[in-house]
């Protein structure tokens, strides 16, 4: 059997443990998701980082979709550029796959295929995939799954994984399914088996135990996002599906119906609206809001475009919601299955009139459960919409994370008056400034007392609450509109700095950017340049940032948009030093790689 | 010395249920309808602060400024008055919601949300204020002119209407009514009972815009209104807390019973008119645009319709002030969750 192009029996070189990138190549909806999930899994519990990226078109079936795994033993999770093991079980795209390997690369395929015959300095392994399928089940159907843990069981051959490490995968995968998990388990074997028996290991990879991951654990950005929202004690959750933010909202159901219902009635402390769209999903979070629930709504850019109108509203009456923009590629429908970070300033000011919002930039999947939780108590505590944006990469890929810490901080539900308060204070005005930081007093529809009751217009408005086109009550609540934001900057999360003595240049980067440029910086460092880095973590800006761009001749804006969003607000922010800001702008729809944020500081560095 | 406002049973007068003066054109329809929003609120003896009013944009949707003082108010964006009732309603089921919204508000721009709340059934009182012209931007055709009416300009609507009742029973709706802001008793009889129905309730009332459509030519003119109604039946409401029991000629009456126990009784005119029959209902408003008639009363009801809130099966408890013990699961729930992601 011919299982090895035969010009490349040379020699394999070094050998390469626990570092190297494997790309899964198949076709969307053949089931290859499980045994994907199953490889990174068997990996990670051998305790060595991984990191995986599902690549994914915008369709249901009979698409081309890769998977990547990223196997880091410096805990690297950032997408890696070029791939090293490449499993082309795809014959729509299998010669373009094996095309893109750089020379000495691994490419494990069906033999039918005859990659081989493609490039001939590439390491191959030639696999009789559908001979062996028909070994491990005589179902048509399931042959076809099959194949997909076959491959599982060849790689892990040639890589020497644990096998027990699989099999506790795959009881997980199946969560119990004893059939299903017996199928999996014969057909990984019957993979490992034929490779023991006729394969010679010719490349250099593989992966030998470690104990880098023990007590981390493995969740996507939104599950992570929607664990935040339900032990922020959210109560009104409304929806429009759109990738990629579906998932949020979905995880945060099933947790709600597992976590949230109370065990005296037996009945939901939520409740939960697939709305109609994205204008009535966020009509009803402020309509929650304002009668006093804790609100959200997920979407992606479309409906960030849609709920615009209602944002400034919000914005105006001052009602708290918590809005997510797990973002995409656009303008438009754009790419809709790739990531993006070009909403940040589209968002930051969305909706006509003078608008300005808080934005929550979370850089892990333990902070879109922690800034999940944080941006329920920001929106009360501001009586405001308060957005939280991540990104597909960060939202729909799997991320190894330490395990998430339970809330410390009590609920706060920010100024609310109860009958008892407006008895007590004797008076209430909706809009005025008691406390001198631009937040006002609210009551609850329902509130019993003569006092308790106003009226919340998108129209002008008195601090009273009545309608008025007075200029100076515009003027008033507009900027104690100001005001409240610039107290807002003492309560956002602060951007984690890392200043490096003797570093001129600087690097500022937020959300999923952050594991490429810490990885970049590393490289960087190898290289002799000492960077000093600045990962925003909120709008509006907060004083760290002046400082930093002040302590650094050249700043570098590392952002996934082509048009330079960040840096123009920071550029708005302090124009005294806008010409101290160069770009790094990643913006192809893939998820950026230290790699090209390495090559391009280089070069503005001119070295 | 004066004597003492008369007071409803829960011991408040009829102030107690009124709002800021209107600022709408004198005569205007909309006003009309305030009014008896206020007499019906007070004679049911509902507590104000226990109602949120709910609107959109436009002429209809500046009056809950003008009614019930005491309740929390909400003038939202054009056409999305629905969205945000939703929200409101799950948030606190307690809250009795009154939406009230014109046919550019609800016919035009609202449709959408108008469709999806009556599908979901929404516990509240919507009263779209149909004067079928745009008041606030001076006069234009809105989607519920009649084929045939005539703008100011003499400029003729040659699209046909859309009829938000029929539309509203189509969906589904359980309790859906017509009237005519010149015809208060009936018009007070149905607001009572929209607000004894357990879901949303439409009322779709004729209020003539006396600025820009009350002329000759005006399907929706006080004039044409006048002539031209026709009720289906004479209209009583017996809330469930002041059952009085008389005898009717066999045949005569059709006699409803609300979930809450109060009672409609439709007392029939030389039209035998089932409020009960939905396709009845459907034919019968297609009889009349057909026909040119106004019809008047309650086109339908459906007391045995589950409400999207109940559907919830929320705690009893309003979700907006559920304590931090009910809401944030413990820290054991967090770590059995984390285990399971090792």
């Amino acid at each position: 059997m011919n299982t090895l192009a035969l010009d490349s029996k040379e020699k394999t070189g070094k050998n390469v443990v626990n570092d190297f990138s494997i790309q899964v190549a198949t076709v969307n909806g053949s089931g290859s998701q499980s045994s994907n999930n199953v490889l990174m899994r068997s990996i990670f519990q051998m305790g060595i980082p991984v990191s995986g990226k599902n690549l994914f078109p915008s369709n249901i079936a009979g698409l081309p979709t890769w998977f990547t795994i990223r196997v880091n033993k410096n805990g690297y999770i950032a997408r890696k550029k070029h791939i090293d093991i490449m499993i082309a079980m795809n014959p729509q795209t299998a010669i373009e796959d094996v095309k893109g390997l750089n020379p000495g690369a691994v490419c494990i395929s069906p033999i039918e295929l005859k990659l081989d015959a493609v490039r001939s300095d590439v390491r191959h392994y030639q696999v009789p995939f559908a001979e062996l399928a028909s070994k491990a089940s005589d179902n048509m159907k399931l042959r076809k799954l099959l194949t997909n843990m076959i491959y599982v069981g060849v790689v892990a051959d040639l890589l020497n994984i644990d096998q027990a490490q699989i099999d506790i995968a795959i009881t997980k995968q199946f969560d119990g399914k004893a059939k299903a998990i017996d199928l999996n388990l014969n057909a990984v074997k019957i993979g490992r088996e034929w490779a023991r028996e006729n394969l010679k290991k010719v490349d250099q990879y593989s992966v030998e135990p470690m104990d880098k991951t023990q007590g981390k654990i493995i969740i996507d950005g939104n599950a992570a996002a929607g664990l935040g929202c339900m032990f922020a004690g959210v109560t009104v959750v409304t929806w429009y599906p759109i990738t990629p933010s579906s998932s949020l909202c979905e995880s945060l159901i099933d947790y709600l119906k597992e976590h949230r219902i109370d065990k005296a009635s037996n009945k939901a402390t939520f409740a939960v609206i697939q709305a109609e769209d994205e204008l009535a999903a966020v009509g009803m979070a402020l309509g929650a809001g304002w009668a006093g629930a804790r609100s959200m709504t997920s979407t992606s850019g479309p409906g960030i475009s849609l709920m615009s109108e209602f944002v400034g509203f919000g914005y105006f009456t001052e009602i708290p919601t918590v809005i997510f923009d797990v973002q995409r590629v656009g303008p438009s429908t754009g790419m809709p299955t790739r990531t993006s970070q070009a909403d940040l300033m589209s968002t930051f000011l969305l909706s006509h009139g003078d608008t300005k919002h808080i934005c929550l930039l979370p850089g892990s999947v333990q902070e879109c459960y922690e800034m999940a939780t944080e941006a329920f108590q920001i929106a009360e505590m501001f009586q405001t919409p308060v957005f939280v944006m991540t990104d597909l990469d960060l939202g729909m890929n799997n991320w190894m994370s330490e395990p998430f810490k339970y809330p410390t901080t009590p609920i706060n539900r920010g100024k609310v008056l109860t009958a008892a308060d407006l008895e007590k204070a004797g008076k209430f005005e909706r809009y005025a400034d008691v406390d001198g930081d631009g937040i006002p007093y609210r009551t609850l529809p329902g509130t019993d007392h003569p006092l308790g009751a106003y009226f919340t217009r998108g129209s002008g408005h008195t601090a009273k609450a009545t309608y008025t086109e007075k200029p100076e009550d515009y003027l008033y609540l507009m900027d104690r509109l100001a005001k409240k934001f610039e107290t807002a900057k003492k309560h956002v999360p602060a951007p984690v700095v890392d200043t490096v003595s003797g570093a001129k240049v600087g690097i500022i980067a937020f959300g999923s950017s952050d594991f490429a440029v810490q990885e970049s910086r590393d490289q960087l460092k190898e290289k002799g340049l000492a960077t000093s880095y600045l990962r925003l973590r909120a709008l509006p800006f907060t004083a760290e940032l002046k400082q930093f761009v002040d302590a650094h001749d050249v700043v570098y804006v590392v952002e996934q948009c082509r048009d330079a969003q960040l840096r123009d607000l920071i550029r708005l922010e302090l124009p005294e030093s806008s010409m101290k800001f160069k770009s790094v702008l990643h913006y192809n729809g893939l998820p950026i790689d230290a790699d090209f944020v390495t090559e391009a500081i280089i070069k503005g560095e001119g070295k | 010395m004066t004597a003492a406002p008369p007071t409803n049973r829960i011991g408040l007068t009829l102030s107690d249920y009124k709002g800021a003066p209107s600022t709408l054109c004198d005569g205007c329809g909309h006003d009309a309808i305030t009014s008896q929003i206020i007499r019906a609120f007070y004679e049911l003896g509902i507590e104000p602060h226990n109602v949120a009013k709910m609107s959109g944009i436009g002429c209809s949707s500046k009056t809950p400024a003008y009614f019930l003082n005491r309740a929390h108010g909400f003038n939202s964006v054009h056409g999305r008055m629905p969205s945000v009732a939703t929200g409101a309603a799950l948030a606190n089921k307690h809250l009795h919601l009154i939406g009230v919204s014109g046919d550019g508000d609800t016919a035009s721009i609202g449709l959408g949300q108008f469709c999806h709340l009556v599908r979901r059934n929404i516990p509240m009182i919507y009263i779209v204020e149909n004067n079928g012209v745009y008041g606030l931007t001076k006069g234009q055709f809105s989607a519920t002119a009649d084929i045939g009416s005539k703008l100011k300009t003499g400029v003729m609507n040659e699209l046909p209407p859309i009829d938000l009742c029929g539309l509203a029973i189509e969906l589904g709706c359980g309790f859906v009514g017509r009237s005519f802001a010149g015809d208060p008793r009936q018009l007070q009889a149905l607001i009572k009972a929209a607000a004894s129905h357990k879901g949303t309730a439409v009322l779709d009332v004729i209020s003539p815009c006396v600025t820009f459509n009350n002329h000759e030519g005006s399907t929706k003119s006080y004039k044409y209104a006048k002539e031209m109604e026709t009720p289906l039946h004479e209209l009583g409401f017996i809330p469930f807390y002041e059952q009085i029991n008389v005898d009717y000629e066999p045949g005569t009456v059709q006699e409803v019973e609300m979930h809450d126990g109060s009672k409609i009784r439709l007392k029939k005119t030389e039209r035998d008119y089932d409020a009960t029959d939905m396709v009845g209902a459907i034919q019968t408003i297609k009889k009349a645009h057909d026909e040119k008639q106004f019809l008047t009363g309650l086109l339908y009801i459906n007391e045995n319709k589950d409400d999207f809130v109940s559907m919830m099966d929320t705690v009893d408890e309003s979700l907006a002030t559920l304590p931090e013990s009910m809401t944030r699961p413990g820290k054991d729930v967090l770590e059995s969750i984390m285990k399971e992601l090792m």
